[in-house]
């Protein structure tokens, strides 16, 4: 196992397709909570409905949306860590949703979780060595250089220095500590690995070493991501496919380059106009969508299409009869055009969103103060 | 640049008066293991309805030349010299009794985790009162009238009812506008905002700078923001300062500084942002290396141990003379200032943007 290098396409026995992660209308809704004396339960809480998408070996599929959209939950009822309430998760053709605890553990060599925090997720009590190792022990694994050898060239591959083998997670820095994460990740091999917000705590020139980090993790290993995050630039350089959520249901999922280039889900519009763009001369001919409003609670969601409540477009370019429509009917997640999946009735291609329709500026109210120069290119 | 013409960054009714001027500051902290440099000589100024970003990574000095500004420091063990002029008055000298008539009435503070920033045993809407009932001589209920008409300005709605709400009530956006709200109750002149959106979704951050851009208008306060994403500073601020190991390296207006930024620092910073515009042709190139110690400070240039660029400078200057923040002659406009602590000669930089860095971006 651990001298056989794991490559892409694995096109095992039982895989009768060539994804390697294919997952079905997955559910998550957790108990809602106890009102009153009498003991009732409340509504459950969606926190994830109906989300279905499906990654090729080597692929990298990011997931974003607002916090409480679902999107971490998703991904760990991806690799199982909660048990999902209803869908189905088909890994190389097996459905890990009809598995026990005792039948998954196995399958878990194959997918594993790299979390937000690297602190949080590092028991401090244990050495790196300890902690990079224990994949190994868990499985029972017993590589053929011996742990510590093997735990060592782990370490010197995501960039550690192996001689800090014996050191302490408080004794490195956050970037540090998010190798060691990765570091533990990579330990039995994995084909997949679910990435939970695995940079936002970094400082910008950390988070690219890791970035860079994992996209030659992935070239090496030929790894599929799951990438969670909230940073739609991160999630823009290392994505293959992008699927944006919203309520615990996917809005629209595509490919990278059009989804940042040719956008049709209102909520996707609006994501992508409130990201701040690191130059003065395209930011002042930006429109910006500022939604209104608060997210809607995931135990009680809008009839009809979710997001009706808080839609631009809903507020301020639809009839009557349209609205209620939206109001009314729930619209389906498909192909409004060859590859791009959108969950609305009235989906729209915007490309000025990113850099700013030349038609665009002097539009939109701007601020006063901005002083509108054209750039030397 | 080829805009000559472009109009200096805002002439706040003719009021050429700085509402702000740091010159020189220093706060070090004595500590076990030695004197920490946390700021090392930092100067800027401000005007009424400018917005200031001061940008770097953790451990550069942004917080605590915030907290100077607001006198946080006295009573520590902090020593903090230069001066810091507000409205004639210089607060590093100002005594603890002074800052106090200051604090929360000309000058206030918006921070990031705006749970922590709050008491959660209190109601919001009292919490708010409170630092208008301490600087004003009003009645209970006009500051509780007051307090509903703030919290209606940065858009919580229902305001009445939710006077009497927990901070934990409130989601995290509304908590940031619970805490602009307080912030802005006594009509500050000043408005220090510390990471106000970094803990916020996008979409709710772009709310909240633009409610910050609108009371900046409305009330005309200078605002300084605090932040490490060059992208908020782009979208919101008139000038900028770079912050590198507790020292400005690079500051100016904002259109100048993007349009040509000189410092290496700004330019690994540039560099190793992925960028939601466009896909990059290269790898994000993050800058080697770690950020430097505040006790043993490099000598000579902050960033030497981490430039790329230091070869190119004749002898071994950058390692043994700490370059001046000086203008650079490559902005056009008189009226813009960008000035740079680098010792790599002024075209050569230019050249070197030109045809190494811009390329990558």
């Amino acid at each position: 196992m651990t001298t056989t290098a794991p490559r892409p396409a694995p096109a095992g026995a039982t895989t009768t397709s060539e994804k390697l992660l294919e997952v079905e209308a997955i559910q998550k809704y957790f108990p809602g909570r106890r009102s009153g004396i009498a003991g009732q339960k409340g509504n459950p809480i969606r926190a994830v409905d109906g989300v279905s998408f499906s990654l090729a070996a080597g692929e990298t599929l990011g997931l974003v949306g607002e916090s409480g959209c679902g999107k971490s939950t998703t991904g760990r009822a991806v690799s199982k860590l909660i048990e999902p309430t209803g869908g189905t998760i088909r890994f190389e053709g097996r459905d890990l949703t009809k598995l026990s605890p005792r039948q998954m553990r196995p399958m878990r060599r194959q997918m594993q979780m790299i979390f937000q925090d690297p602190y949080s997720s590092l028991n401090p009590r244990h050495t790196i060595g300890t902690i990079v190792g224990s994949p190994f022990r868990i499985q029972g694994e017993k590589p053929k250089a011996g742990v510590k050898r093997t735990v060592q060239d782990l370490m010197a591959r995501v960039g550690l220095n192996p001689e800090h083998y014996n050191r302490y997670p408080h004794e490195f820095s956050g970037g540090q500590r998010q190798r060691i994460g990765i570091a533990r990740a990579l330990a039995l091999q994995p084909k997949l690995i679910v990435c939970d917000e695995p940079v936002s705590a970094l400082d910008v020139s950390v988070q690219a070493q890791v970035v860079n980090l994992l996209e030659d993790l992935q070239q090496e290993f030929g790894l599929a991501y799951v990438f969670i995050a909230h940073d739609l630039s991160v999630v823009r350089h290392i994505s293959d496919r992008v699927a944006v959520m919203y309520l615990g249901k996917i809005m629209e999922i595509t490919d990278r380059d059009a989804l940042y280039e040719r956008p049709m889900h209102p909520y996707t519009h609006a994501l992508l106009s409130a990201v701040p763009i690191p130059d003065p001369a395209i930011e002042s001919r930006r429109e910006r969508i500022l939604l209104t409003g608060d997210l809607p609670s995931p135990s009680d969601p809008p009839s009809g299409c979710v997001f009706h409540t808080r839609c631009p477009k809903f507020k301020n370019e639809l009839s009557d009869s349209e609205r209620d429509h939206c109001r009314t009917v729930e619209p389906v997640l498909e192909d409004k055009r060859p590859g791009q999946s959108v969950y609305c009735h009235f989906p729209q291609v915007r490309s000025d969103l990113i850099d700013g329709a030349p038609a665009a500026a002097g539009a939109a109210g701007e601020s006063p103060i901005r002083t509108t120069r054209p750039r030397v290119a | 640049m080829t805009d000559t013409q472009a109009p200096p960054v805002r002439t706040p009714e003719s009021n050429d008066e700085a509402l702000l001027r740091v010159e020189d500051l220093r706060v070090h902290f004595p500590t076990g293991d030695g004197l920490v440099k946390s700021v090392d000589g930092l100067s800027f100024s401000l005007r009424r309805g400018e917005i200031l970003g001061i940008v770097g990574e953790s451990g550069s000095g942004k917080s605590v030349t915030s907290q100077a500004i607001l006198g946080l420091h006295k009573g520590s063990k902090a020593r903090v010299s230069g001066s810091i002029w507000f409205e004639g008055t210089d607060l590093v000298a100002a005594s603890e009794h002074e800052m106090r008539a200051f604090r929360g009435d000309q000058m206030a503070m918006i921070f990031q985790d705006p749970l922590s920033a709050m008491h959660p045993f209190f109601k919001i809407g009292d919490q708010i009162a409170e630092a208008y009932l301490v600087h004003n001589k009003v009645s209970k209920r006009d500051a509780r009238q007051r307090t509903i008409e703030m919290l209606q300005k940065v858009g919580i709605p229902n305001a009445a009812g939710r006077y009497d709400d927990y901070p934990h009530q409130l989601s995290g956006g509304m908590r940031q506008r619970a805490m602009i709200a307080m912030a802005l109750i006594c009509r500050p002149k000043l408005l220090i905002a510390d990471e106000p959106t970094t803990a916020l979704d996008v979409t709710v951050q772009a709310q909240i700078l633009e409610l910050i851009k609108d009371l900046r208008d409305e009330l005309d306060s200078a605002v300084i923001l605090i932040t490490h994403d060059l992208g908020v500073v782009a979208e919101t601020c008139d000038q900028v300062v770079v912050m590198y190991g507790g020292q400005a390296v690079e500051q100016g207006s904002v259109a100048e500084l993007f349009a040509q930024p000189e410092m290496p620092y700004t330019w690994g910073l540039l560099a190793s942002m992925p960028r939601m515009d466009r896909v990059r042709s290269t790898r994000l190139m993050p800058i080697p290396g770690s950020p430097p110690s505040l006790i043993n400070v490099p000598n000579g240039c902050v960033f030497n141990p981490r430039c790329r660029f230091s070869d190119r400078v004749p002898g071994r200057k950058c390692f043994t003379e700490h370059p001046e923040l000086s203008p650079t002659t490559g902005s056009a406009s008189p009226l813009a200032v960008h000035e740079v602590r680098c010792h790599i000669p002024a075209e050569e930089r230019q050249q070197i943007l030109l045809t190494e860095i811009r390329p990558t971006l």
